[in-house]
Parts: structure tokens; sequence; C-alpha cells
């Protein structure tokens, strides 16, 4: 199996990632994208992993998971905490936080 | 000889295009749940290419932590933002819909390109032997070796993940917790000013054939407590409210009861007992309505 076909794959749902996430404004779909690029990166280093023959690409995938579950739950925290006060999910609405 | 097709391949193709689908679908279903779905079989079709690709220790983790850990949290977030919320399709930034999707298929097609034009030459090396001794232990080799610093501070990160989600989710208290003494005392305070039963409510019925929540208790005279069921049933229409069934069996026995003496002293009395007995329900009846109209 072509490894380059692997990384096609993770291009193709990199990129998706990015459309979401620059195309959807409710919060939470938002930080879903972008958890589908952290999906996508990983999928770019266990194939790196298999290319190279050795489990350093692996092992980043897995730093990369712990970090994202931390990463999710405090903006899980944050999108809520903006709910609470405003009511709305969408990043639209979120451009006060200037003033 | 060289199988042309290889188990691998067939994995590949099957769950990239599920994951494909998955990723496609989390960023057009319109309510956040429908693409939380999409994104978790997104994430197990990625998993079984992990598999594929030799990763047994990430293809579990994969599924516990990203379908099992992370789209629950995803999930309940969703339960309290709301889960019908759908979003707007009208465009706030003129032109932002378009400019996206050029700056995202230049992106893509930048990454395709960078791969196409040799960013792995070859064949791939295959992990037989770095999962020899298996998989599990080659990676624990790894972490807990060069990487157990780092594999540290992860667990410091953790911890102050969990500590920024309690400090950022914990809400202030904004009015004193009413405890037993207050709640007295209110009930007592009703009791001087309008007359309101001071003691509990009474339980909801419980009748030979019935022992159900939305079962109202009788009164001695036949007619429903209304304050036996609770008013959130009664809002939802699911509570007894016109139980002629229930109180036939009480009016029957009244009716006997009067008809029987009437027998034995003489009297003629049971034409208005029964009046008196329709008037009570129908009273029964109004109050039960006027409390569910009142709690919408």
């Amino acid at each position: 199996m072509d490894p380059n076909a692997y990384l096609i794959l993770s291009a193709i749902l990199f990129t998706i990632g990015v459309v979401g996430f620059l195309t959807r404004r409710n919060a939470l779909i938002a930080f879903m994208s972008a958890e589908l690029m952290l999906n996508a990166s990983n999928l770019a280093m266990v194939t790196f992993s298999h290319v190279t023959g050795n489990l350093y690409g692996q092992v980043g995938a897995f730093f990369v998971m712990v970090v994202a579950a931390a990463e999710v739950v405090v903006g899980l925290a944050i999108i809520m905490i903006i709910f609470k006060t405003r009511r709305s999910a969408s990043v639209d609405d979120q451009s006060q936080l200037k003033y | 000889m060289i199988p042309l097709i290889t188990g691998q391949a067939v994995a590949f193709w099957i769950f990239a295009v599920l994951a494909v689908a998955g990723a496609l679908g989390m960023i057009t279903c319109r309510k956040p749940v429908h693409s939380a779905l999409c994104l978790a079989g997104m994430m197990v079709s990625l998993a079984c290419i992990y598999a594929a690709l030799d990763a047994p220790f990430l293809f579990v983790s994969q599924i516990i932590v990203y379908t099992g850990a992370v789209m629950m949290l995803f999930l309940f977030t969703m339960m309290i933002v709301g889960v019908d919320t759908t979003d707007s399709m009208i465009e706030t930034i003129k032109g932002h819909r378009v400019a996206s999707f050029l700056i995202a298929a230049g992106f893509g097609v930048m990454l395709v390109i960078g791969v196409v034009q040799g960013a792995v030459g070859g064949a791939a090396a295959g992990l037989e032997q770095a999962n020899g001794a298996g998989n599990v232990q080659g990676i624990a080799r790894i972490v807990f070796g060069p990487f157990l610093y780092p594999f540290l501070a992860t667990s410091a990160l953790i911890m102050i993940a969990t500590m920024a989600a309690i400090v950022l989710s914990h809400g202030e208290r904004l009015t004193p917790k009413q405890g037993q003494i207050e709640r007295a005392r209110a009930r007592n305070e009703a009791f001087m000013a309008t007359g309101a039963d001071p003691g509990p409510m009474p339980a909801p019925g419980t009748y030979a054939r019935k022992n159900s929540i939305d079962q109202p208790a009788l009164l001695p005279d036949g007619s429903v407590a209304a304050s036996s069921i609770s008013p959130t049933l009664n809002v939802r229409g699911v509570a007894v409210v016109s139980n002629d069934g229930l109180r036939s069996a009480h009016r029957a026995a009244i009716t006997r009861f009067v008809e029987d003496r009437d027998a034995i002293i003489g009297t003629n009395t049971a034409q208005a007992v029964a009046e008196e007995l329709d008037d009570l329900a129908q009273a029964a009846d109004d109050q039960l309505t006027t409390t569910g109209e009142g709690e919408q």
C-alpha cells in the first residue's frame, strides 16, 4: 500500500477541517473542526511511523491525543461560560468580547 | 509472489471513504448533534485505519479517548447549550464563504502537491521489526525512555486542565441557600398570611389496581386532591385529571350507603346526595384545570 495514499487522505481531512472551521459559526462545530484537523495530523504521524519503521510517530500521535483531550476540556468550559453569560454559542456574537 | 490487493489496502479504501464522508457530514449537517455523530463515525474509521497501519495501541486509545471521552464531552456540552440550535445560513461578512472555500482549496492543493512530489519516497519500511516485542511494549519503551519528561509534563497539563474546567464552569450562588429552618419559617408565614396548609403535600393515589405518581389522591368526599399530583405532570397532560374511573368506585359506595339508609329509615336523599357529589367532582376538575393553566 502506497503511504502517499494515507498522506493524501490526511490532507483531505485536514482541508475539510479548515473549511468547517472557516465557514461554520456555531462555536461547538468550529471546535469539532479543530478536532478533525488534529485527527488528520495524527493519521499523518501514524503513517510516517509506518514508513520509517519506528514507533516515534505513534508516540507523537499519542501525545497529540493527550493534549487534545486537555484542550477539549478547557475549550468546552469556555464555550459553556460564554453561553451562560450571552445565551448564544455563535461565534458571531462574541465580537463584543473586545469591548 | 506479492499479492495485488492486501488487507491493508481493502481496509484503507473502505475506511477512507467512510472517514471523508463523516468529515463532510460533520461540516454540512445543520444540527450540532448530527455533526457530532458524523465526527464520531469519522474517528472510528480513522481508528480502523490505525489498526491496519500496525498501530493497535492507537486504535484502542483513539476509540477510548476520542469517541469515548471527547465526543461525550461534546454531547454533554450540547445538552447544556441547546441540542436543537441550528446555524443560520446567512452570511454576515460578504463573500466570506467563497473566500473560505478558496483558501481551503488552495491549502488542500498545496498539501496534496507536497505529498505527491515526494514527501515519502519508496515503499514503507513497515513496523514488523519495531512491533516485534509488541506494539504497546515498544511505545512504552519510548514514552518512559526518551520521552519521560514530556510525558510527566502532560500529567501536569491534564491536572491544570481539570482545575481550569472546575474554575471556569463553577457558578457563584447568587441567593443564600434555603435550609430546613428557612423553609419551615416560610411555610408558617404563608399559613399566617393566607391560611395555606403548612403540612406536607398529600401523596399521589395508591389504589388496588394502580400505583403511580400520575394518579391523584382522593379526598374523603371523593373529590381529587389537586396538590397530590406533580404540577409538571399536570401541565404535560400525563396526570389523570378527569378521574371518573377512580371516582366511580367511591361514588358507588356512597350511593349504596345512602340508598340503604333511605330504605331503612324511610327518607329519600339519594337524589340530593348524587347532585352534591356531581358538584364536588365538577369543582375538583375546575381546580385541576386552573392549576394546570396557571403552571403554564
